[in-house]
């Protein structure tokens, strides 16, 4: 697996300009609701909110700065909706975090580290969705491990081809 | 301690965060904030962050759509128009017996002394986004409160049903779908007439819940607004029954496909008003579908009216065949039907026909004077020429004088549509 243990000196640590720091997650907010009135199929299966979250926080590998990243991206990812504000927010704090902190222990620029990546945090990001919605919320939920699975498929090989293009908006500190 | 809070200190932040989101949302469960409008003011800066670039999407789509569907692309509109004519034409013959339906209800309703809601007034309005989750189905309309939208307003298409108005700010309204898991509809099942709720499911699809599980349902069914939500007037589609199964606690699991395609919403209407009055008998002279099919059909050349014609058999043919024999003879002239009338059926639908007031107990059709006489085989889809619709106001015109129905209720006035561009 291409997945390597580096140590805190070998990785490195990437900033970006405050117009792409804005610009992009919001580019993937309005895709996301955008799309999905040509292909309903689009919300269902990809996230590229959480993509850019994930991307954001690797790149940093700052965990405050992923978890809230995560934080904020999430809770306007809320606010387009009719449910409560802050399930999206949750999730996508956890998933900021743990991003980021991944980030700083593993190289994760290579394709196949990015594809686990994106799979496992597409799982995480469901689950704690589920977990908050369910409990909190009282939301009627149904977990499917199959939805899941594939959703966070398509999510990680859309995640690979993105984070290839949003590597050029990268800036070495 | 230091040391602690240092090693710590991306913990700390993120349990600090994650427990001010937990706290929000406990205290938007326990106030019902969703319901309250609390949250409004902030969902509004998100939406009105995000939608202006949705509308400049939508704006450059629909333009370069245009110029090549109206320029370019025009192939096939001779046949879609004749078709579409042809269809106008069976819908004017259905509309007749709709109304004549219609006129009967409103009587009885009459007696009952019972109160009807009219859509008054509608917002047409286009879909610029959604929320981009299937866990919450709601869209976006590219049209607010500057339009006279208001919340909890119903929201249709022609097919059927959409949802209601969420949240309206003065260019924007969000849309909660009928397929979402917290909207609720209060439908009947068309022949049954058992009435239940619509709600979405989790997975997006829409079932009708609260009807007993000893009813019988069948799959094909067509269900309506049943009005007790007070939000969709009555009897406005809201789609068919798919499937039916046992539910829990003694109900039945019925599913529903809507009758809107709510995947794939481009524009919507709004109903902005609605009028509630007591039903008033209808007390216009009827005219039946028999009157305007005999309008439509090919005719014969006139024949010199022979007077003292039998009637015995063709009178009730004279009748059915729009009592044309009044245009062609004089209407008090004996023997003035039969044989006669069927002929110049038709004859009172000539480029150049004029009409007279409608006597009592005569149908519009019975009282028009034919100038010139249709040409024999000429279509039936021919465009009526407007001489034919210019009768004095108080005349009941075959179509243009009855409202246009809506829905269930053929008798509402046709709803006013504020295009206007914003």
């Amino acid at each position: 697996m291409p997945i390597t243990y580096t140590s805190g000196e070998q990785v490195e640590v990437y900033r970006f300009s405050l117009p792409v720091t804005i610009g992009v997650p919001l580019v993937a907010l309005i895709v996301q609701a955008y799309i999905p009135k040509y292909f309903p199929s689009f919300a269902v299966y990809v996230d590229l909110p959480l993509l850019v979250t994930i991307f954001f926080a690797m790149a940093r590998r700052n965990p405050v700065a992923g978890l809230f990243t995560g934080a904020i991206i999430g809770l306007v990812q809320d606010m387009l909706g009719s449910r409560e504000i802050g399930i999206y927010g949750i999730a996508k704090t956890v998933v900021g975090y743990g991003a980021s902190s991944l980030g700083v222990k593993l190289d994760v620029e290579n394709a196949g580290a990015r594809l686990l990546v994106t799979l496992g945090f597409y799982l995480v990001h469901a689950a704690v969705y589920f977990t908050v919605a369910r409990g909190l919320v009282n939301s009627t939920q149904h977990w499917s491990w199959a939805h899941g699975v594939l959703a966070g498929l398509v999510n990680a090989f859309l995640g690979v081809i993105l984070y290839f293009v949003l590597d050029r908006f990268k800036q070495r500190t | 301690m230091e040391s602690f809070l240092g090693r710590y200190r991306n913990l700390i932040i993120l349990v600090g965060v994650l427990f001010l989101q937990v706290l929000g949302l406990a205290v938007q469960v326990k106030t019902g904030a969703n319901e309250d409008k609390d949250t409004r003011l902030i969902r509004i800066w998100a939406l009105g962050a995000i939608t202006p670039f949705e509308r400049a999407l939508v704006w450059v789509q629909n333009s370069t759509g245009n110029v090549w569907h109206n320029y370019f692309y025009l192939r096939g509109v001779r046949a879609e128009n004749r078709q579409l004519k042809e269809q106008i034409e069976q819908m004017r013959v259905e509309q007749v017996r709709l109304t004549e339906d219609a006129a009967q209800a409103r009587r009885l309703q009459t007696l009952l002394a019972f109160k009807e809601q009219f859509i008054s007034k509608t917002v047409a309005a286009q879909v610029i986004g959604t929320s981009g989750s299937d866990l919450s189905r709601i869209v976006t309309l590219d049209k607010g409160e500057n339009a006279g939208i208001r919340r909890d307003m119903a929201v249709i298409t022609a097919d059927g049903i959409v949802g209601k108005v969420l949240l309206v700010s003065p260019n924007l309204t969000q849309v909660l779908l009928i397929s979402d898991q917290s909207s609720g509809v209060g439908a009947i099942l068309d022949k049954s007439r058992l009435q239940g709720v619509l709600r979405g499911t989790a997975n997006g699809e829409v079932a009708l819940e609260r009807v007993m599980s000893d009813e019988q349902v069948q799959p094909g069914e067509t269900v309506l607004t049943s009005g007790g939500d007070q939000i969709f007037p009555k009897g406005l589609p809201v789609g068919t029954v798919t499937s039916v199964g046992k539910g829990k606690d003694l109900f039945l699991s019925i599913n529903i496909k809507p009758a809107a395609n709510l995947s794939k919403l481009e524009e919507v209407l709004v109903l902005t008003e609605k009028q509630e009055r007591e039903s008033v008998a209808d007390d216009h002279v009827r005219v039946r579908a028999a009157d305007i099919l005999a309008q439509r059909l090919p005719s014969v050349p006139d024949k010199p009216a022979t007077v003292g014609t039998p009637t015995g058999v063709a009178q009730g043919a004279s009748e059915a065949s729009a009592g044309a024999n009044t245009a062609t003879k004089p209407a008090d002239a004996p023997g003035s039907n039969a044989a006669g009338s069927v002929k110049s059926a038709s004859a009172n639908t000539p480029a150049k026909s004029t009409t007279l007031p409608v006597q009592p107990g005569k149908t519009a059709a019975q009282t028009s004077v034919a100038q010139k006489p249709k040409p024999v085989n000429k279509p039936s889809t021919e465009p009526k020429p407007e001489g034919t619709q210019a009768q004095p106001a108080t005349q009941p015109s075959i179509v243009e004088q009855k409202p246009a129905p809506v829905a269930a209720q053929p008798d509402t006035p046709p709803p006013t549509q504020d295009n206007s561009p914003q």
